[in-house]
Parts: C-alpha cells; structure tokens; sequence
C-alpha cells in the first residue's frame, strides 16, 4: 500500500503523518508513507486544504488532522 | 435596563468582569486602581480573560456556520456568477469559509484551475483575514456597534473593489503557469451530522487559541504599556487625528507585522482611550490582518511580482482612504 500525506510543512501535516506511521504500526501491515511538500505535486491532486491523505492515488481526507483511529478506516 | 443593553455591556463588555478584577486587584494584591501599576494590572488580567472567553463562545459558534461552506462548496457557489457579483459573493463566503493560512495558496490554485477569475479569488483572500466574523463581535465589544458594522462594510467594499480591479486590469498574465489547469477534486460532500460540525467547532476552538494565544498576550501586554504608561502627549504627537501623517505611519507600522485580529484588538483599544483617531486605529488593523510578510511571501509562490506589488499598493491605498474617511467622520461613530 502506497500512502501519502499531502501539506506544505504545518504543523498539522507533520502530525499527520505521524499518526498514520502509529496507524500502519497499529494494523501490522506493509504500507510506505510519502511526504509530499511540493505546491506543484500537491495541486496534481485538486485539493484545496491541507494536509490531505491520499492512499493508492486516491484522495481520501482533505483538511482533517486525523487521528490514528481514524486513519484506520481509510486502510483498510 | 433594556435586555439589548444589559447584553452589550454585561456580556459583551463583560463589566462584571472589570468590576470583579478590580476588587482582585484592589483587595488580594492591594494595588490602588488609579495608580500606573494598578491599572495595567487590571487592564491586563481583565482584558486576557474577557478576550479568551469571547474567542472561544465566538469562535466555537462561527465554526458551525462555517461548517456548512467548506472551500469546494464555496468554489461551486463562485463559479455560477460573474462580474462584480462574483467579487461580492466573494469577499462574503471570505468571511465564513473556514481555512488556515497555510491553506492559502492550494486554494488560490484550486479556485483559478477551476475558472474563477483571479480578481475573485482576490476579493475572498483581502476578506477573509480581515472581516473575521468572530473579529466583528470583538469590535462591537471593546469599541461600539456603529463602529464594528462599519469595519465589516468598508472591509467588503475594500476586498471587491481590489479583486475588481485586478479583474478590470487583466492582471492574469502575472499568474504562474502551473496554477492553472490542475485537476478538480471532487470527493462527494460528506454527510455532516450535528455531532461532526460540533467536534469540528471543538477543534477550530482548540486550533485557534493555541495559534493566538501568544499574539492576545502580545497584544494585551503593549496594550497595557499604552493605557498606563506611555504619555499621552506621546501618542497624541505621533498619532493624534489633527496630524496629517497619523494614518500614513499606522499604516506602515502594520504591513509588516504579523498578527491575527486578536492581538491587535487590545492595541487598538489602548490607542483610542489615549484619544488616537479612530480611522488611524482601524488603518493600523487592517494592515496588521490584510497585509503581511508571511502572506507575501507565500503569495509569490503563484503570482509574480507585478501582480504582487499591485494587490498590495491597492490595499495599502485602500486602507489610507479608509482611515481618512474614518478620522473625518468619527464624530458619528462614537
């Protein structure tokens, strides 16, 4: 499984992605996790609000710091 | 007593806070009231809690609103009008469409790759840090009620005129290339329950205040220092409203800083008690809200320079006209 979160570097986003890392961690499964700061590569995904959780390429939360529980939902 | 009275000065004014700070002062840390210490000691405690519980009471409350038009909603609702009716609705859904500065610029991308003129996205970027709706209730508590719906007004008018003329001057070829043509996202709208917009308000609540609460103490410190301890000749010699240049210099001394409504309030409150025109006080606040380095440089990601000097050469000029206005008819507002 291939996950990124998308956000310009604040400090939601960096909370983000901690929280998936614990979720992966949780659920025992292979996943890679991708930071992704770049305005050009975040804007390829049409979200207007970070950060942004994007599993396989596909969009899945906008503007939410989700909590580990509720990253859960999108891996599975 | 009038309920709508009783509401303004107990609960927006919150006197029996003042009344009751002052017998803490007095009594528990035996400071006189009238003496420089006392009194910014009191302005001090009073102003940080009265300022806190109205961010989160107002804070919590607009959140809900907000809620219901999240940027996606926002940039559907734009993309069905145009002209100056497009900038108007603009500068409004600025004022209650929820989102962080750090946001700004994916926004900015996502509303011009959807065909919005930029002059539009302009008009909601001047508004929304400027005529915060949570901000408006904060004026109409520490000043008056004429003077926080004017704010609100000028503040709209300021964002659709600017946007119109960014619009009007065909200033779209200072837009960086890669704005425009990026993919829409179009996740359907989630179904909000009651309980989702309240955790959502919770959240924005806690958001807010650890982002502000450093600006408020800032901003209430100097205030205090103003109220108690800088003279007013002082004050009057730099910023009274007989000199020409008190707008001007309001005006410069805010563009540059960086700090939200919240912390600019007390300032301004100290200022006008030390008898600073109130057009030269509002000048000082929109520049802090509408015009900073941070947003700048943030803003030079996806536009280029000239585009970048003319939104904030229209500001700035849009920000002396209304503190001059203001200066010249205070005598209806206070």
């Amino acid at each position: 499984m291939n996950i990124k979160v998308l956000g310009s570097g604040c400090d939601k986003c960096k909370k983000l992605e901690a929280n998936v890392k614990e979720a992966i961690a949780e659920m025992g499964i292979e996943a890679t996790v991708e930071k992704v700061e770049d305005f050009k590569q975040i804007m390829a995904y049409g979200v207007m609000q970070t950060p942004a959780l994007v599993v396989d390429e596909k969009v899945k939360s906008v503007g939410k710091l989700l909590k580990p529980d509720e990253v859960k939902v999108f891996l599975k | 007593m009038t309920i709508f009275s009783f509401i303004n000065q107990q609960l927006l004014k919150m006197e029996w806070l003042s009344d009751l700070v002052a017998t803490f002062v007095e009594s528990v840390l035996k400071l006189d009231m009238d003496s420089r210490v006392g009194g910014s000691v009191h302005f001090f405690i009073y102003d940080v809690i009265k300022i806190f519980i109205l961010l989160s009471v107002l804070i919590f409350t607009v959140s809900i609103i907000q809620s219901y038009f999240p940027p996606e909603r926002t940039r559907k609702i734009l993309g069905n009008f145009k002209g100056i009716t497009a900038n108007i609705l603009g500068a409004l859904l600025g004022t209650i469409t929820p989102f962080c500065s750090c946001s700004s610029i994916p926004l900015f991308i996502g509303f011009t790759s959807a065909g919005l003129p930029i002059g539009v996205t302009f008009s909601f970027l001047i508004s929304s840090p400027l005529v915060d709706l949570a901000s408006v209730l904060l004026l109409a508590s520490i000043f008056n009620w004429k003077i926080a719906i004017s704010y609100v007004v000028v503040g709209l008018v300021l964002a659709v005129v600017s946007g119109t003329m960014i619009s009007k001057l065909k200033l779209e070829k200072y837009v960086e290339p890669f704005v425009y043509g990026n993919p829409l996202l179009d996740i359907p709208e989630e179904e909000m329950t009651m309980k989702h917009r309240i955790d959502f308000a919770k959240t924005q609540v806690k958001d807010i205040v650890k982002k502000v609460w450093l600006y408020i103490l800032i901003g209430v410190a100097i205030g205090a220092a103003i109220h108690n301890w800088i003279p007013e000749e002082v004050i009057t010699a730099l910023l009274g409203d007989d000199k020409w240049y008190s707008v001007p210099l309001a005006t410069l001394v805010g563009i540059p800083m960086y700090a939200d409504i919240f912390g600019t309030l007390p300032i301004a409150e100290a200022l006008v008690g030390k008898g600073v025109g109130i057009g030269t006080v509002l000048s000082f606040m929109m520049a802090v809200t509408a015009l900073s380095l941070p947003s700048m440089i943030l803003l030079k990601k996806v536009v280029k320079t000239p585009l970048l000097i003319f939104f904030a050469g229209i500001v700035s000029v849009g920000i002396l006209i209304i503190g001059f206005t203001f200066n010249a008819f205070s005598y209806l507002l206070i």
